[in-house]
């Protein structure tokens, strides 16, 4: 990692990283002006901010954040082109927003990805018996809105011997499942290798990540809706309304582009559980089925379970012609099950 | 400086009317206000407050923004007659089409404006500073070309306007360039718009090539109905000459429009419905319900019907020659064409969903009183900029002659009782 100017030289206030005696190309200037345009305002208005609260603590009002946080995270630049120090100080404004808005302490990491990892989801539908535990675990796990009924799983309950998506039943209570005669089919962000959320964002406020997550930057998105549109597996969700969550429900373990606390007038999806995988750990759905039937691993690995399955059992996927190249796959233990 | 000056006038002129004028616009900004109102209640509890959902995830406002689309497209039609066709009597209103078009296109970035879940970061958009996804993101390419067209029509009549105040004639080889790049511009913004809806491969309701020419066709219907209707009131209250020819070339254009738009319908219709997939869904819902559901029916029957009404009164010489029923015509298509293109076309997009869930959509009345704040600011804005252009067009106003006093030859011959 080449040696970091100091902040104070007045060249580079908060630039790049970048070898001291390269020459810096035409974008590279851009890019450090356009930071320090917006740092520049950034301390603009958290100098005006501070001088504009009175001595003594600053009292929460913007949204549960103070003037000061208000000020910092409405400059805030998009995650891609944030340096170490300003994704530093957006994690502490999290923190601190979570703690003034819930009451609750929470950490927001921001965990690179695993090298040489590509996450894939493997789902067998012929274990599957509509317990809804995934939907379950996953909103213990991930800090979604409660009375906007925010879930990012929805398990369809379809006859045997079809998969006409039209003749399912999302809503399905019998008083015991499985019910005879029925499969069910969990259905979840199938994280796109060819996202056409990705093409339709008009701020570029959600991509792929070089582990196959097609993540969301939640200070970015400006609540258009376009990407919600675009996505054929309905995978994509909207706080109509402020997120409200139960301190005592929180989880505080959080990462940026995952399920760190999120404002209202964004959009939110399944994340492949970031906070969990990048480290290492099983999905919250994967862990909270009873059956066995969810299988998630790294697709690079040709030793992995789902690899396995990939090569062993006869898979499909969603909506496959329309060429979105799902990474959630459905197979079956049962020969001649219906999978087309 | 001459321009400050120019501006001043134009703004004086705006400021004089009489009672039936500032009614007028004491109405309008009225409902503008109350729209206002309501909507700082949905900046703060949220979109929540509309009808939208998940499922239906783009309801009323968009409806709105794709048909105002249409009608700031439509200027074209006086465009291109008076500059390409050399006709004398188009060229005198084209200024007023392009006032509409003004109006039209802030009304519809402003029901953009009002669907966005976090307003404030509108500055997203901005490029270099923001993130602008051009050119992947059809909704990129709509916030481009919107806005060039905007600067597009305020430019090139603001340069018409000023050399008409200065007693001269504007120098048509410096702005027939411009004119022309207006022309394909126009078109432009609405196949964008279309493209917009057409290019989501996931719902097939829209995922046709037809959607652009068919957003075009009844762009050409609701666009002139609207001009047809404001150049007879224009004529009726102002000294500002238009003639019949206008009118009747505006209602011709109509009439082929609209024959083009029902075929294109019937086209939808039969290639949906001869043999049906579940790529049809949508239409079945739209025009039959689906799975018990039919919040759609009555209204796209309406539609149809007013639509059907308004080309047979078009296509007939004598109804649409005649005032009044060529008046009713263009109220039916309108109406029709705004209910097929907006509440037809947005929602059904989303009914059912990818995942075959049948959740229905009508918007709430605080949706309904941002709506109308808005058309009541876009009716502001095109009464403001007429009023403007009347004064300047008619020789009212002049540069160097006192507030009120004609001092100069009007632009416009043509006789101040309306004919």
């Amino acid at each position: 990692m080449p040696p970091r100017p100091s902040p104070e030289t007045p060249a580079d206030a908060g630039g790049a990283p970048h070898a001291p005696d390269a020459p810096a190309s035409a974008e590279e200037l851009s890019v450090r002006a356009r930071r320090r345009f917006l740092q520049g305002i950034a301390q603009v208005g958290a100098a005006g901010a501070v001088a504009a609260t009175s001595a003594g603590a600053a009292r929460a009002a913007w949204g549960g954040q103070t003037l000061q946080d208000a000020f910092g995270s409405f400059f805030q630049d998009h995650y891609q082109r944030m340096t170490p120090d300003e994704i530093a100080a957006a994690l502490a404004r999290i923190e601190r927003k979570a703690q003034r808005q819930h009451g609750v302490a929470i950490t927001c990491a921001n965990t690179p990805p695993l090298p040489n990892t590509v996450f894939g989801y493997a789902l067998n539908i012929s274990k599957c018996k509509g317990y809804r535990d995934c939907v379950e675990g996953c909103l213990k796990e991930n800090n979604q809105g409660r009375d906007s009924q925010v879930q990012y799983i929805r398990v369809l309950e379809l006859d045997n011997g079809t998969l006409d998506l039209e003749r399912s039943n999302h809503y399905y209570d019998p008083k015991a499942v499985p019910q005879p005669g029925k499969t069910y089919l969990p259905v979840q962000c199938m994280q796109c290798d060819n996202p056409p959320c990705v093409k339709a964002c008009p701020v570029e406020a959600t991509w792929k990540e070089p582990d196959g997550i097609v993540v969301i930057d939640y200070d970015w998105c400006i609540g258009c809706r376009y990407c919600m549109t675009a996505c054929p597996y309905w995978a994509r969700h909207f706080n109509w309304t402020r997120p409200q969550i139960p301190a005592a429900e929180i989880n505080p373990n959080t990462h940026y582009l995952g399920n760190r606390p999120r404002p209202q007038g964004v959009v939110e999806k399944c994340h492949f559980c970031t906070q969990r995988t990048r480290t290492g750990r099983q999905p919250a759905c994967q862990e909270a089925c009873p059956t066995g039937a969810r299988v998630f691993g790294n697709l690079l690995d040709p030793n992995s379970e789902i690899r396995w399955i990939l090569a062993n059992k006869q898979v499909f996927r969603l909506k496959e012609d329309l060429g979105t190249e799902p990474k959630f796959w459905y197979y079956s233990d049962d020969k001649g099950s219906a999978v087309r | 400086m001459s321009i400050v000056s120019f501006v001043l006038d134009g703004v004086r002129a705006m400021l004089r009317g009489g009672r039936l004028y500032w009614t007028w616009l004491g109405g309008l900004a009225l409902v503008f206000g109350v729209g206002v109102l309501a909507y700082i209640g949905q900046l703060r509890d949220g979109l929540v407050v509309t009808g939208m959902s998940d499922q239906v995830s783009w309801g009323f406002y968009i409806a709105n923004f794709a048909f105002l689309v249409g009608i700031a497209a439509a200027a074209v039609l006086l465009v291109i007659p008076a500059y390409l066709f050399h006709r004398a009597d188009v060229k005198q209103v084209v200024l007023i089409g392009e006032g509409l078009a003004v109006a039209a296109v802030l009304c519809a970035m402003m029901f953009v404006l009002a669907d966005l879940g976090s307003p404030e970061r509108a500055w997203h958009l901005l490029p270099f500073i923001g993130r602008f996804n051009w050119p992947q993101s059809l909704l990129a390419w709509d916030v481009l070309v919107l806005n060039g067209y905007l600067a597009l029509n305020l430019a090139l009549p603001f340069y018409v306007h000023y050399r008409h105040w200065q007693g001269r004639e504007p120098n048509l080889r410096a702005y027939f360039p411009v004119v022309v790049v207006a022309m394909f511009w126009a078109v432009s913004i609405h196949t964008v718009t279309a493209f917009l809806f057409s290019a989501n491969a996931g719902r097939p309701f829209w995922h046709t090539a037809l959607l652009g020419p068919r957003f075009i066709a009844s762009a050409f219907v609701s666009g002139p109905a609207l001009i047809i209707v404001v150049l007879q009131l224009i004529r009726r209250h102002t000294a500002y000459p238009v003639q019949q020819g206008v009118i009747d070339l505006l209602a011709l254009i109509m009439a082929f429009a609209l024959q083009i738009s029902l075929f294109f319908v019937g086209a939808e219709l039969f290639t949906d419905f001869y043999a049906e997939t579940s790529h049809a869904g949508s239409m079945r819902y739209l025009f039959f319900g689906l799975h018990g559901l039919h919040g759609l029916q009555a209204w796209i029957w309406t539609a149809l019907a007013l639509n059907v009404v308004a080309v047979v009164l078009l296509s007939i010489h004598r109804t649409r020659r005649a005032p009044l029923t060529l008046n009713i015509a263009c109220g039916l298509a309108f109406a029709g064409i705004w209910i097929e293109k907006g509440m037809g076309l947005v929602v059904p997009g989303f009914i059912p969903t990818p995942l075959g869930e049948v959740f229905e959509y009508s918007p709430t009345a605080r949706e309904l009183l941002v709506a109308l704040g808005i058309w009541a600011f876009g009716a502001l804005v095109f009464t403001l900029l007429a009023k403007a252009s009347i004064a300047i067009e008619t020789g009212a106003v002049r540069q160097g002659s006192a507030a009120g006093q004609p001092g100069g030859a009007p632009v416009l011959s043509g006789s101040s009782a309306p004919s």
